[in-house]
């Protein structure tokens, strides 16, 4: 590829050569990265400064919006709340997924095929089709508002994409390994936990990362499945907009605030978001 | 893929996962269903309603236009999203410290929280605070997203195309990268154009991740529902009201149950013959790969 990059027309500006793929690809993240700048922007400015006047950066930079959060509980409690259910529900969706695709990736049974495309249809399920239901379902059981309800409820997706991540990368461990464990004496459990997981131990992070960042983003059953006690940052960010304070300078710092644990990790999982988002196939 | 041994005790191990997809999924699907057949005057009083629903739901305008608008959408997102992504793809530095940069860049967007992503480009368009919205304006468009169902639909469309593009542009960056140095030295030995570089090396080879991409793509964009939500809330009126958005209001905000549930059912549907494709191609890409 490097010599078709090379016979192709570069640009010539006086000191500096640039190639068209140099500028193509610096346009597409100067438009991604416009919206987010704006974003950040607007969360260090006084509502006065964002109402009144168009400036490019802020003339009276603030640090108020984001005091407001980390003072108020109805803000930070959003926080606290969104972090204990996606915590939950990664712990749950792994343990569970862990020797599943364990299951799958080494052995047929029966009905192995039909169990992994129903779980896949489960990834793939709207959202939407099981508010109601799930709404009722854990009223019934009196566990409406809780954080473990929620962490149950994002599990209809997690669980299935977690299964499918990690059987995509034990299925690139060579079977002998499991073979010469046990002709060693290893029992299954300590073979799994010994030998198995270190072994796939990128993949057990893409997938547990997988599992807190839709998670972390999911709107609509959290917003659904809580009222006070629960109540996510998601849904804390929306009732703001539709309760029309309209702190935007506020709201701003709140999307900020959410943005940073995908920032935070981005660099260790930058060469499988693509795995990930695949469901482990590519 | 064959030569797994067969072991029928492996079902202990899919056992818990089965255990709760099946509370988490298979259950509330049986409340739909019930929900579905029957009619109620409250009081928690049901009655058998047969298929009434059903057919309500097959010949409401309603859900009609709120099908067209969503098949309308998914279809435009993929028709830009896809070539872009491509080309964003071919045009990425291959290695280095670039390269590095350029993957964290694209990535950003898809990791920011969906209703994020709403309130981002809520703020972006507004004509009085926001920086498109101020300089579309400031060029004498004529542009307000709240109040032009036209503008609405640019708005979440280019939302939409700046939030997942990169998912595209990474996958077939991925399928790029697995082409052997060898096959571009050949073309070059044969003096190939790039048209013909790309369209009897590239594609062929991305053709797997691609169809992986728009699949995904096309799944995902069939459920949309918090970005949308968050930016135009479906409107102005119901311009923008796609499938989920309107199926949570007559759940939640209209409690209609009967035809919620039909509804839910006829969509869930859908979904269900789209991953089956999904899963034939998933499975077909297996194949091939196990066979190399």
């Amino acid at each position: 590829m490097t010599e078709a990059v090379a016979a192709r027309p570069t640009l010539a500006l006086p000191g500096l050569r640039v190639s068209r793929s140099g500028i193509v690809c610096a346009l597409y993240i100067l438009f991604l990265m416009l919206p987010i700048y704006w974003l950040v922007n607007m969360s260090f400015k006084t509502n006065e400064e964002i109402l009144s006047s168009f400036t490019l950066w802020p003339r009276q930079p603030t640090l108020r919006n984001y005091a407001v959060i980390f003072t108020d509980p109805s803000w930070y409690m959003g926080y606290v709340n969104s972090i204990i259910y996606v915590v939950m529900n990664t712990a749950i969706s792994i343990t569970v997924a862990l020797p599943a695709a364990y299951a799958f990736s080494r052995y047929r049974f029966l009905g192995d095929k039909h169990l992994f495309f129903w779980l896949l249809t489960n990834r793939m399920a709207p959202p939407a089709v099981f508010a109601l239901p799930f709404f009722q379902l854990y009223s019934s059981i009196g566990l409406f508002d809780t954080h473990i309800a929620i962490a149950l409820a994002h599990c209809l997706f997690n669980v299935p994409l977690a299964v499918w991540i990690l059987e995509g990368f034990m299925r690139g461990v060579p079977r002998e390994i499991d073979e010469t464990a046990f002709i060693d004496g290893y029992s299954w459990p300590r073979f799994f936990v010994r030998i198995f997981m270190p072994l796939i131990a990128s993949g057990i992070g893409v997938a547990a990362f997988f599992c807190f960042m839709f998670s972390w983003v999911e709107l609509l059953l959290s917003r659904t499945l809580a009222s006070t006690e629960a109540k996510s940052i998601a849904a804390t960010m929306t009732r703001t907009v539709s309760a029309s304070g309209l702190d935007w300078g506020v709201l701003a710092a709140a999307g900020v605030l959410t943005i940073i644990p995908g920032a935070l990790v981005i660099y260790f999982v930058r060469n499988y978001i693509a795995k990930g988002f695949a469901l482990g196939r590519v | 893929m064959n030569d797994k041994p067969v072991n029928h005790r492996a079902w202990f191990m899919v056992l818990p996962v089965v255990a709760l997809v099946a509370f988490s999924a298979a259950l509330p699907l049986m409340t739909v269903v019930n929900y579905s057949v029957q009619d109620t005057f409250g009081n928690n009083q049901f009655f058998w309603a047969g298929a009434d629903w059903f057919e309500k739901t097959l010949t409401d305008p309603r859900i009609h236009n709120a099908f067209l608008r969503q098949i309308l959408f998914s279809s435009i997102i993929l028709a830009i999203e896809v070539p872009l992504g491509v080309f964003i793809a071919l045009n990425m530095p291959k290695k280095g410290v670039w390269a590095s940069a350029c993957l964290i860049l694209m990535a950003l967007p898809l990791l920011i929280p969906w209703n994020v992503v709403g309130t981002i480009w809520q703020i972006f368009g507004r004509v009085d605070i926001g920086l498109l919205g101020r300089t579309l304006a400031g060029l004498g468009i004529d542009y307000n997203y709240t109040q032009n169902p036209i503008d609405a639909w640019v708005t979440i469309i280019v939302m939409d195309v700046w939030h997942w593009t990169s998912l595209v542009a990474l996958l077939a960056y991925a399928g790029l990268r697995s082409i052997p140095d060898a096959y571009y030295q050949a073309a070059k030995i044969d003096q190939a154009s790039r048209w013909a570089v790309f369209r009897y090396i590239e594609l062929p080879k991305m053709k797997g991740v691609l169809l992986i991409a728009i699949l995904l793509r096309f799944m995902d964009s069939f459920m949309i529902y918090t970005e949308p939500f968050v930016v135009t809330g479906g409107g102005p009126g119901n311009s923008t009201t796609l499938l989920s958005i309107d199926l949570v209001k007559m759940a939640l905000g209209q409690f209609d149950l009967g035809p919620a549930a039909a509804f839910s059912i006829i969509y869930f549907l859908v979904i269900l013959l789209l991953s089956w494709v999904f899963y034939t191609v998933m499975t077909a890409e297996d194949a091939k790969e196990s066979k190399r």
